[in-house]
């Protein structure tokens, strides 16, 4: 690139920034930027004018076109928060990196009004426009797609920790009821919580209920010998319940040694534990009316 | 020398392992275990492994033989108080170390080994579990 013939856009690009500003507002407005209705207009005119402040201060500071030097810092971390936003807000990527590639246009437009010079000069500003914008625009995706994974990592994480409760039920038996699918990850925080319950509470039964697992195969059912076999070293004996009429046939087609006391229900589990236990409910003789 | 002390609590044998086990010392634990059923008739042993935050698998050996002597000198063995992370590892590990009895803690362990000894009395003959 020769410093020379590009020198002429951060003056062009300072000098109108009114004009540019109210055209790039138009393209925005008119790729339907606001029509998910998840953002403001003035909210929306507000960023792009601090975005053009940035880009304009970005390009003064110096004629390099790496984005990640020091002087599109402010643009950077301005374009960061609008991506991340963004992204919250649940744009699409597209509508998030329209944002940028969306001042594409009126940019050329106003080079192309002002730059009188051969069209070789011309070419060569559109050039390097064309290349600034790329890669601030690859930039807001990246953003983006990073807020998008944080989002997921967290939920993910959420998720783990709403799934797996331990629940007392009863002097010495406590249940586990789970919810979703069993993966090694979840499989070891279920187990963790179990056992630290179990001496917690000094329980003697656990209840495993599979109710909400949706579907077991070879790999769940090794996480379920796992979590019983761990118990069983603590000194617990565990229980599994819930299993479905689809599941028990799953089950038997898998060939599947579970190795453990089964239970269709919860509340057979429940008996049995009781009865292991040595404990009891009985209904009281005279019933309340 | 260093030495797992074994206390006789009422027909049991209470063993706690408290300090690193290495092969010399799971020999001697052996030999003064064997000796102590011998002489006192116990008909339980109590291992306590709550102070071990480490359970290998030379360590699982140690308990799956001195269960199956213990087995042979008509005694139960249980094993008490093992922590929820040693559990996670010996399961990683694949050790379950199937044929030993576990509890929550001595008092539960004693509790069992009474129950397995009256469940035997009543059966008039021993036989494997």
């Amino acid at each position: 690139m020769v410093a020379s013939h590009t020198s002429r856009l951060p003056a062009l690009v300072d000098k109108h920034a009114r004009k540019l500003l109210a055209a790039w507002l138009e393209r925005q407005i008119d790729s339907g930027s606001l029509r998910s209705g998840q953002i403001k207009e003035d909210e929306l005119k507000e960023q792009s004018q601090r975005f053009l402040g940035a880009f304009v201060g970005a390009l003064k500071a110096d004629q390099n076109d790496d984005i990640s030097a020091a002087n599109w810092g402010p643009a950077r971390e301005l374009l960061g928060d609008v991506s991340r936003s963004r992204a919250v807000q649940g744009f699409t990527p597209s509508e998030t990196a329209t944002f940028v590639f969306s001042l594409k246009e009126p940019l050329f437009t106003l080079l192309r009004d002002e730059v009188n010079g051969s069209a070789q000069q011309l070419g060569e500003e559109i050039w390097t426009v064309t290349k600034l914008i790329d890669k601030l625009g690859l930039y807001t995706t990246e953003i983006y797609q990073q807020s998008r994974d944080d989002i997921i990592r967290r939920q993910a994480h959420e998720l783990l920790e709403l799934s797996t409760p331990v629940v007392e039920l009863w002097d010495k038996i406590v249940a586990l009821p789970l919810i979703g699918t069993l993966d090694s990850e979840r499989t070891q925080t279920v187990m963790e919580n179990l056992l630290n319950h179990i001496v917690k509470s000094g329980a003697e039964i656990a209840i495993i209920d599979i109710t909400g697992v949706p579907t077991v195969d070879t790999l769940v059912a090794q996480h379920l010998i796992k979590t019983v076999s761990a118990a069983r070293l603590m000194g617990a004996d565990c229980i599994i319940s819930g299993i479905r009429p689809q599941i028990a046939q799953t089950i038997v087609h898998l060939g599947l040694q579970l190795d453990v006391v089964s239970k269709a229900t919860m509340a057979d589990a429940f008996a049995l534990a009781l009865k292991r236990t040595g404990q009891g409910v009985v209904r009281n003789a005279a019933k309340p009316t | 020398m260093e030495e797992i002390p074994i206390l006789k609590v009422g027909r049991c044998l209470l063993v706690s392992i408290q300090i690193d086990m290495h092969d010399r010392l799971a020999m001697a634990l052996q030999d003064d275990l064997t000796r102590r059923l011998v002489e006192t008739r116990a008909r339980g042993v109590l291992i306590d492994i709550s102070a071990l935050d480490l359970v290998d698998s030379f360590i699982g050996r140690m308990l799956s033989n001195i269960a199956a002597m213990a087995r042979v000198l008509d005694a139960h063995t249980v094993v008490v108080g093992m922590r929820p992370q040693v559990a996670i590892t010996l399961v990683e590990l694949g050790l379950t170390l199937t044929g030993i009895q576990t509890a929550l803690d001595v008092d539960r362990g004693l509790a069992l080994i009474n129950r397995l000894i009256d469940a035997e009395g009543e059966d008039g003959a021993g036989g494997a579990q």
